[in-house]
């Protein structure tokens, strides 16, 4: 009877597991959500350049999402635009350049190292050094107490012997 | 000191605690728009009522470029300030009828008023992009000059019109003179 309870609940905890992957994989964002490309390209290349550009450009609409994932009109405005300049054989960097001057910073998912972005790039990196500093502040400080420090000396000791003995 | 190190983490939290209580109160949706202080975009289209137009064609001094569709509702709701606007005689109001249809669009216009000296017709979204817009409503304050100075996005209603066109206008004005 035992057994069978251990059973059925690592059968439990299994099923719980698996659920809990495919709620993970569920998550991941992945290109089924993309809006469906009817547009031609003559090279795989251009293709790809254009998956690429619209997954790193933002929708500025919704806010949240790419813009290949987007199904609003601006994003659908700005994909046809992508294609068209991908056509015209414009460059990567001239395409977003394109975007930055109409929409800024916002657009761009990796936004560019300006004044205004300092924080935002360096931000974590400012926050990790901070940790360094007091963590080795509290490392340099539990070094410095030695075991010496910790031992007592002889008129401690004895009054330790005295409370001690006082007790028992 | 060690007073000091005391309070430092206590005021750090009080720190960030304000910082992300103001950006609780923040409006993702109001993005700094790139056009500020630049020129209005060229353009060569016609107008909602089939006209040729282009830069040439706007206003000579201070004037509205509002960006609306017949399929926006919180258009309908800017509607009548901007009625009244035009009616007054405050400030010409030119339209970018945004991402519609051009039989829709002079539908609208016939139902519920025209305050636009013309509307261009976008139809495409291609000038938007020029604008930077995403969507309609947005109303944007072109000075004389034609350099577009400040951008309100969503319903421009009659509290936004006292509150942030006015004091944009007012200091238009007095730079100008």
């Amino acid at each position: 009877m035992a057994s069978s309870v251990t059973f059925s609940n690592s059968k439990m905890r299994l099923f719980a597991i698996s659920l809990l992957f495919a709620l993970c994989a569920l998550s991941l964002p992945s290109s089924s959500y993309s809006q469906v490309d009817t547009f031609e390209f003559d090279t795989d290349q251009q293709q790809q350049r254009f998956r690429s550009l619209s997954d790193e450009l933002r929708c500025p609409m919704c806010q949240n999402s790419s813009l290949s994932g987007s199904s609003g009109g601006v994003a659908e405005d700005l994909r046809r635009e992508i294609h068209r300049m991908i056509m015209e054989g414009m460059s990567d960097a001239e395409i977003i350049q394109f975007m930055f001057e109409r929409y800024g910073d916002f657009i761009l998912f990796r936004p560019r190292l300006t004044a205004g972005t300092i924080l935002l790039w360096f931000g974590p990196l400012l926050f990790l050094l901070i940790g360094a500093v007091i963590a080795f502040g509290i490392w340099r400080r539990a070094r410095k107490i030695s075991d010496d420090d910790a031992e007592l000396d002889k008129a401690q000791q004895e009054r330790l012997q005295q409370m001690l003995g006082d007790k028992s | 000191m060690n007073k000091l190190k005391f309070y430092l983490p206590v005021l750090g939290f009080v720190v960030v605690a304000i910082a992300l209580w103001r950006g609780l109160y923040l409006d993702p949706k109001t993005l700094p728009s790139m056009l500020i202080d630049k020129p209005m975009p060229s353009f060569e289209l016609i107008s909602v009522d089939g006209k040729q137009v282009s830069n040439a064609d706007l206003p000579p001094q201070i004037f509205l470029l509002n960006v609306w569709g017949s399929y926006c509702l919180p258009c309908l709701i800017e509607h009548p300030t901007l009625m009244r606007l035009t009616e007054a005689g405050d400030i010409p109001v030119v339209g970018v009828n945004y991402r519609d249809q051009q039989d829709l669009a002079i539908d609208w216009l016939e139902a519920n008023g025209n305050p636009f000296s013309f509307s261009i017709l976008d139809e495409s979204g291609r000038f938007g992009i020029d604008l930077g817009v995403y969507g309609a409503p947005e109303t944007y304050l072109v000075d004389e000059n034609g350099v577009i100075r400040f951008r309100h996005v969503s319903v421009l209603d009659e509290a936004v019109w006292q509150e942030q066109f006015l004091p944009a206008i007012a200091e238009l004005r007095a730079e100008g003179s």
